[in-house]
């Protein structure tokens, strides 16, 4: 059963009862255009070749896995991390943005559109289009806008326009309704370059392919030093790009797979079924289908759903969908700071946080061999934590 | 998982039949908009709307993500879903209602989903609701609530964008019920300034391949934009600028005032 998971969607975008693509049909020809575009180049060693180039040159993939001895033995588990947070632009976003601009390249449109949280995708976008030499609009809630100034500076910097977002929560749910409005205007020059593993076919699918580089290179570099795969894989979900990335390198060997939400964004552990920003998964929504508002210390995990494929792996009992709390997440950002000089970012210090817990409370055995995917850095965060602690 | 989408099925529906006999008639349709839960008044509302000339009323199921929509309709749900505005209390409205015309409701896939689309179809016919028009599931998708509609009796109206190729506009004709919803330009709901130039291109190029009553929304602003799209179209909806009126606090007596401006310049292009 596991081998056929984390392979093509079924026709129609579906990981299971989930995915497909529930859009305006005004986008349906798009959405059609790029799932085209992106078999056909994908399929092709000239734009495997450019974009593997771009990764190790512009980006600095491989990036290094990272064993923590002083962290193991705190913790009594024999943690390594995937380091993301080394990347050009400091987090495995800038993987599937390159990817995606170089897709809208080819496909002749010159406006890349964004949504963000924490600004991590906003300015991975902004790289992407001051590299390949394209407008990019940046859509950021603005209550994000205010708590991640520093990222909305930098967008400025790389040439980008930020769009503070004012409707509904002002988050990152309500900046990918405006790119999807956006979207529908100008979909005829623009691409949407969606940050997540979520939204319509063929996106979930596409994010997760450009995202599996995580996971492949972790899996082999994991092989070469330690001789077998770990037996715990973690990573932290928002909409979950990353642990879509990492996962895709692993679901076919033993490992448990863990992906941890924030406790207010568990969109596994409290969502439901349903249909939302053009596909179905699960989401934070009340009895009659409003969808609500998703709320941690982390604005790149404050999204109320999750993408399609974490849905199904849940369902399919592949993955499982722990959530952690602020209070946890913040001990753990302080752990591996002073433990192994290593600062995260708040998200990835959702996974950690769920590691530290689960080692505590013997959930896992002492000496587990446990990957963390150790998704972007944190200094983003430094200001607001200095500001949580004082 | 995914429902092959059923065929159209044989019988016309209420929606269509009354749209069909306006247009014999020599009438260009009017289909004005309204956001359900909109101010205590939205069902005296919608009656001056009925009142005043609307060949049908469409009436929109507040969503807490609606993507389709502009500031304008935007604003309009989030007043009504903070006063407490729920699809029960909508189908409620318009069962008051008692309206004389069709009423057509329009929301997103996601409160159909929650309730269940056989349920969700079953509550719309019994509140007298003739159709639905369901702007973010698209043909492909429709499978589902497209059987249980059908079953119910509920007619689902289908859009077209300036963006929908040759082939695929045929297959959506083929399919859609009530109407076909033409899209006047690329872009979300709300006024323009003037009409589009594909307000018209989409009107011909939908009344080439259908039969079916062809209307044209989003960005159909006044009276002299719905007179000028009807030169082609056989109708048109009008939403922010209706909506607008009544987020001014405009009530009953500002809808029937907008509206029946509206019936007189289409009366006037349908005679002329």
């Amino acid at each position: 059963m596991t081998e056929a998971l984390m392979r093509e969607p079924s026709p129609g975008g579906r990981f299971g009862p989930y995915g497909g693509r529930f859009v305006p049909e005004s986008l349906v020809p798009a959405c059609i255009e790029l799932e085209e575009a992106w078999a056909e180049a994908w399929a092709e060693p000239a734009f495997r070749r450019r974009l593997d180039e771009l990764l190790s040159r512009y980006v600095g993939r491989p990036t290094p896995l990272t064993d923590c001895p002083r962290l193991s033995g705190v913790l009594g588990v024999e943690v390594s991390l995937k380091r993301e947070d080394l990347t050009h632009t400091g987090s495995h976003k800038i993987n599937n943005v390159l990817g995606q601009a170089l897709l809208a390249e080819r496909m002749g449109k010159r406006r890349l559109i964004a949504e963000t949280g924490a600004g991590q995708h906003g300015v991975a976008t902004a790289t992407a289009a001051a590299l390949l030499g394209l407008e990019c609009v940046v859509f950021m809630g603005e209550v994000d806008v205010a708590r991640q100034a520093l990222n909305v500076f930098r967008m400025e910097l790389l040439g980008a326009r930020v769009v503070p977002v004012t409707s509904g929560s002002r988050t990152l749910k309500d900046a990918v309704n405006e790119a999807l409005r956006d979207w529908v205007a100008t979909v005829e020059t623009t691409h949407y370059c969606i940050g997540t593993v979520m939204g319509p076919h063929p996106y979930p699918y596409l994010v997760r392919q450009l995202q599996r580089v995580v996971g492949d290179e972790a899996r082999a570099q994991y092989l070469e030093r330690h001789g077998r795969d770990p037996e715990v894989v973690v990573a932290c979900i928002g909409g979950g790009s990353n642990a879509a990335g990492t996962f895709a390198g692993f679901v076919d060997t033993d490992a448990q797979l863990v992906g941890v939400e924030a406790a207010g964004g568990a969109a596994i552990g409290n969502g439901i079924p349903g249909v939302v920003h053009g596909m179905r998964s699960r989401f934070l929504q009340d009895e009659a289908g409003q969808v609500l508002e998703a709320e941690s210390i982390s604005a790149g995990l404050d999204y109320p759903g999750i993408g399609p494929e974490h849905a199904f792996l849940a369902e399919a009992g592949r993955a499982r969908y722990p959530s952690v709390a602020d209070g946890e997440v913040i001990e753990a950002f302080r752990l591996l700071a002073e433990h192994e000089g290593i600062i995260p970012a708040l998200e990835p210090a959702h996974a950690l946080a769920w590691v530290a817990r689960a080692a505590r409370s013997g959930e896992l055995a002492a000496g587990t061999r446990v990957l963390v995917t150790l998704s972007g850095r944190g200094d983003k965060d430094v200001a607001q934590v200095k500001e949580m602690l004082s | 998982m995914t429902v092959d989408v059923p065929a159209r099925p044989e019988a016309q529906g209420r929606l269509e039949a009354a749209l069909r006999a306006a247009r014999a008639a020599g009438r260009k349709l009017l289909v004005p908009y309204v956001t359900g839960g909109l101010g205590d008044d939205w069902v005296d509302v919608l009656r001056a709307c009925a009142d005043a000339g609307a060949d049908a009323v469409e009436v929109g199921i507040p969503f807490s993500d609606p993507v389709m929509d502009g500031p304008t309709i935007q604003a309009a749900s989030q007043r009504a879903l903070e006063a407490g505005t729920t699809p029960r209390s909508v189908l409620a409205g318009i069962a008051e209602s008692a309206v004389d015309v069709p009423v057509a409701v329009m929301t997103y896939y996601n409160l159909v989903e929650r309730a269940g689309t056989r349920r969700m179809a079953e509550e719309l016919a019994r509140s007298g609701v003739a159709g639905a028009i369901l702007p973010d599931l698209p043909l492909e998708e429709a499978g589902a609530w497209a059987a249980d509609a059908d079953a119910a009796g509920v007619e689902t109206v289908l859009l077209a964008a300036p963006t929908t190729p040759p082939a695929r506009l045929e297959r959506l004709c083929g399919r859609s019920r009530g109407f076909l919803y033409a899209i006047g330009l690329l872009g979300v709901t709300g006024e323009r300034d003037a009409l589009a130039a594909s307000a018209l291109e989409m009107a011909r190029r939908c009344k080439a391949v259908t039969d079916l009553p062809v209307l044209v929304g989003v960005g159909v602003s006044d009276a002299d934009q719905a007179r000028a799209v009807c030169a082609v179209a056989d109708g048109v909806i009008v939403g922010s600028a209706l909506v607008r009126r009544l987020l001014g606090g405009e009530g009953p007596a500002g809808a029937a005032r907008f509206v029946g401006e509206l019936r007189a310049a289409l009366d006037a292009a349908g005679t002329a």
